[in-house]
């Protein structure tokens, strides 16, 4: 799948803001990813959000990601 | 996937009402317990020594003659905090930041602090240490900070999110990008370009209660710690950390709040309490004064924002471009990234870029404010949007309409849009009686549109009967705007119950397991979908007593109206069976009742608010009166709509001082001028209209009843909803916040010229 990289999170990707990854589930896709980029672990340790199909899932590793689903991935968000 | 977290469009009895809140005795009776009203026998009294210098090298401290006071328990300096950081820049900078290191990096960073027996002691101890320091250059302007020159704050810092990484120091910690589309063909293809630069000047939570904390910590690393705090679990973790102590060994209880609104997020005085107690072997109780707490707690950023924007004749924007500056403080902050995701997020733009630049001067540590960087954003695009309207000679709000983001839209920040209540809330604006209200002399109308994420996370909650039917709930998420009201409606309406019949209570980090801060709008969000899930787990519990009873196979008993009724022609002869009848058998039926859950509530859902709000300017003194302010927000489900409109009444007041009085002063010694609400003038009631509000409710499709987060949002639109009022009313655009009556003054005085 595609996975989109927003932000400062494509500079660990070599600065692509698209890059093709594998997983059944936001916590696969997350290894798949630090298996090619191993810059991305530094941001994964500091906390990313992943977005499947515009619903922003911060902590819920075993979230499906459906076929052709539109994915990206955010830095964490912090509230007030 | 433990537990269906879809909307199920249920109907409801309790939720949705608006009942007596749970904690409002205690508070207006001073029976509620706040950070500062916890004592233990034996315990000192813990006070800080801050820097009196902007940026300045810490060559010696010398503690001698405060150690050799009589009273004096412990002193303190940073040598006394060890590097536990494992290398996390994030925990060494909290580390930094409580306490310096070689460095004072900000006119009131804590450089020392003491134990006494008493207050006069402390302070008498204080006035002993003598510390030698060498002053420094120092910056505290966002846009100076980054100019060639400027005096850099940390030697080790690079600019993150460039290409090729940059080999030398700078004060711009990150740069981060945002935007699709190709925006140069974008503004080619506009009839009309408004491009114009903005300015919000530094302000702080202003919450009413100072941070305060009750510390115990003893040579076996086992501690306790009473807090005023916004995520007790966070902070157990954080203070763990930093102090070399097993996360189960500290318990932290967190006391009644008195606001935080994302200052009491994170950690500042509390790892030094409890630094203090375990060298003294004594509890220590440390308060902040009001001149701590605005010298040296997390105020928001100031930034320097510019923005442009193109649209055709027929009202549709070709093209959209922010760049923002937003200072974080002496310590890197990625509140400019927040800035730039947010910019716009109300849109549905096909050419949009955001670019947003961190940077360090010598201030105190930014800290989230209420949908943190979000609100300055908003205040030069929604500026923009509106001097745009003006120029197309459109309707501000019909501008808005025809290029309002809807379900489909892929935001500025990246994502594609589920359902969403950005256009609702323009139509409703359209459509208010406060939009057909006559204007007189000086007086000018604003609407702005304001965006915000909003987020669940982890979650822990237990629900447990007692015999005699009364249910206490244990929730982790600290109350910060009236969650334990909410939440024991919810529990009441799914075991069928009186609301009365259930007390919530913040169960300490020994009681529950993890859950994260009440921040990001969560606390009902999140706990709410927990408590539905315990509520749920002790029905089961409830039915299988039943059956128990009945003896009859589980399958054949339903839980409706809070009684458990056995289904079938065969069931007839058996009567319902209440909660209370139930609960009251337990002890002989299996023991207590009980229900649980643990969860991680993401599906949280986006959020979006419009405001309008009319303004008088006297062209005179430049004093601005809100004559009339309406919040327009979408609350997913309003649980208790009481608290749901005072969530964006509270927002809308915090924004109004913001945008017209609220501002961090310093001089140019790098010194704050104005560390107290006598010279940072917050709102007070006589300053405010009464504001109203209109709750839409469009369900979030991921949780059980729809709940949105509804806490933050409120506080984006304010800015600009004054600002463009303010620019109406005097004819000239205001760029800079808070726009104070000698800043509009000088605004009308440039224009004549």
């Amino acid at each position: 799948m595609e996975v989109q990289l927003a932000g400062i999170l494509s500079q660990a990707a070599g600065g692509a803001r698209c890059v093709e990854c594998t997983g059944a589930t936001i916590g696969e896709l997350l290894q798949s990813l630090v298996l090619r980029y191993p810059e991305m672990q530094m941001h994964l340790d500091e906390g990313v959000a992943v977005a499947v199909n515009g619903e922003i899932y911060r902590d819920r590793r075993d979230q499906p990601i459906p076929n052709n689903a539109d994915v990206f991935l955010l830095p964490r968000i912090q509230g007030g | 996937m433990p537990y269906e977290t879809d909307y199920t469009n249920q109907g409801f009895t309790k939720v949705g009402t608006r009942v007596n809140r749970p904690d409002g005795v205690d508070k207006v009776t001073g029976r509620a317990k706040y950070g500062a009203d916890a004592n233990a026998a034996g315990q000192l009294v813990g006070r800080v020594l801050r820097s009196p210098h902007a940026h300045a090298l810490i060559t010696k401290i010398d503690t001698s003659k405060a150690e050799k006071l009589p009273g004096v328990k412990a002193v303190l300096t940073g040598k006394d905090f060890p590097d536990l950081t494992g290398g996390n820049r994030g925990l060494m900078d909290i580390l930094e930041n409580c306490m310096a290191r070689g460095r004072a990096l900000y006119d009131g960073h804590a450089v020392a602090a003491v134990a006494a027996i008493d207050a006069d002691t402390a302070n008498k101890a204080l006035k002993l240490i003598k510390v030698t320091y060498k002053q420094l250059p120092h910056v505290t302007d966002v846009d100076e900070a980054i100019k060639p020159g400027a005096p850099i704050i940390h030697d080790w810092v690079r600019t993150a999110g460039v290409t090729p990484a940059p080999t030398t120091a700078s004060n711009v910690a990150q740069r981060s990008e945002f935007g699709h589309g190709d925006v140069d063909a974008g503004f080619a293809q506009a009839d009309v370009i408004i491009e114009k630069s903005f300015k919000t000047e530094q302000t702080h939570q202003g919450y009413i209660e100072p941070h305060a904390c009750l510390a115990t910590l003893g040579p076996d690393g086992s501690g306790e710690l009473w807090v005023t705090t916004q995520g007790h679990f966070t902070f157990r973790n954080v203070c763990a950390s930093l102090l070399g102590l097993e996360v189960a060994k500290l318990k932290v209880t967190s006391s009644e709040i008195g606001g935080g609104f994302g200052g009491k997020t994170h950690v500042w005085t509390e790892p030094v309490a409890l630094q203090l107690s375990r060298k003294a072997n004594r509890p220590v109780k440390l308060v902040m004064s009001r001149d701590e707490v605005f010298r040296a707690t997390g105020p928001t950023s100031s930034t320097s924002v510019d923005v442009k924007i193109g649209a055709k004749r027929n009202g549709k924007i070709t093209a959209a471009t922010a760049e923002l500056r937003y200072q974080s403080g002496a310590f890197p902050g990625m509140w400019a990234m927040f800035g730039a995701m947010t910019s716009f997020a109300c849109y549905d733009l096909k050419n949009v870029k955001s670019v947003g630049f961190d940077v360090l001067v010598n201030r105190p540590k930014v800290a989230a404010y209420r949908a943190p960087s979000a609100p300055m954003a908003a205040f030069a695009v929604e500026s923009v949007v509106d001097m745009l309207a003006a120029e197309l000679g459109m309707d501000a709000v019909d501008f808005r309409i025809k290029n309002a983001a809807k379900k489909g839209t892929k935001a500025s920040y990246g994502p594609v849009y589920g359902p969403i209540g950005i256009g609702p809330t323009l139509d409703a604006v359209k459509n208010h009686p406060h939009m057909k209200r006559k204007l007189g002399k000086n007086q000018g109308r604003g609407v702005a549109c304001g965006f915000w994420f909003n987020f669940g996370g982890q979650t822990c909650t237990d629900l447990n009967i007692g015999v005699d039917g009364s249910v206490n709930l244990t929730v982790g998420t600290v109350d910060v705007g009236g969650s334990r009201a909410s939440l024991a409606l919810i529990a009441a309406e799914e075991l069928g119950i009186d609301y009365e019949q259930v007390r919530v209570t913040i169960g300490d980090t020994n009681s529950l397991g993890h859950n994260d801060t009440t921040e990001g709008s969560r606390g009902t969000f999140s706990s709410g979908m927990a408590t539905i899930f315990a509520a749920r787990n002790a029905v089961d519990v409830l039915k299988q007593r039943a059956a128990a009873t009945w003896d009859i196979p589980v399958e054949q008993v339903i839980w409706e109206a809070g009684e458990a009724r056995a289904k079938g022609r065969q069931n007839n002869n058996l009567p319902p069976l209440s909660l209370k009848e139930i609960a009251a058998k337990s002890p002989r039926t299996g023991g207590p009742i009980a229900g649980h859950n643990e969860v991680v509530a993401d599906g949280a859902g986006v959020s979006f608010a419009s405001h309008m709000c009319d303004v008088e300017v006297d062209p005179e003194t430049g004093a601005t009166k809100i004559l009339r302010y309406t919040v327009v927000q979408d609350a997913g489900k309003a649980i208790h709509p009481d608290y749901v409109e005072g969530q964006f009444q509270g927002g809308a007041a915090q924004g109004i001082g913001w945008a017209l009085n609220e501002e961090y002063i310093y001089g140019d010694d790098g010194r704050l001028q104005n560390a107290g609400f006598l010279d940072y003038r917050i709102p007070v009631c006589s300053d405010l209209p009464f504001i109203d509000t209109q709750i839409l409710e469009i369900p979030n499709p991921n949780h059980p009843y729809g709940v949105r987060g509804v806490g933050e949002t409120s506080i984006v639109p304010p800015l600009a909803a004054i600002g463009n009022a303010v620019s109406n009313a005097v004819g000239v655009r205001m760029t800079h916040v808070p726009m104070s009556p000698p800043r509009i003054l000088n605004a009308i005085e440039t224009a004549k010229e």
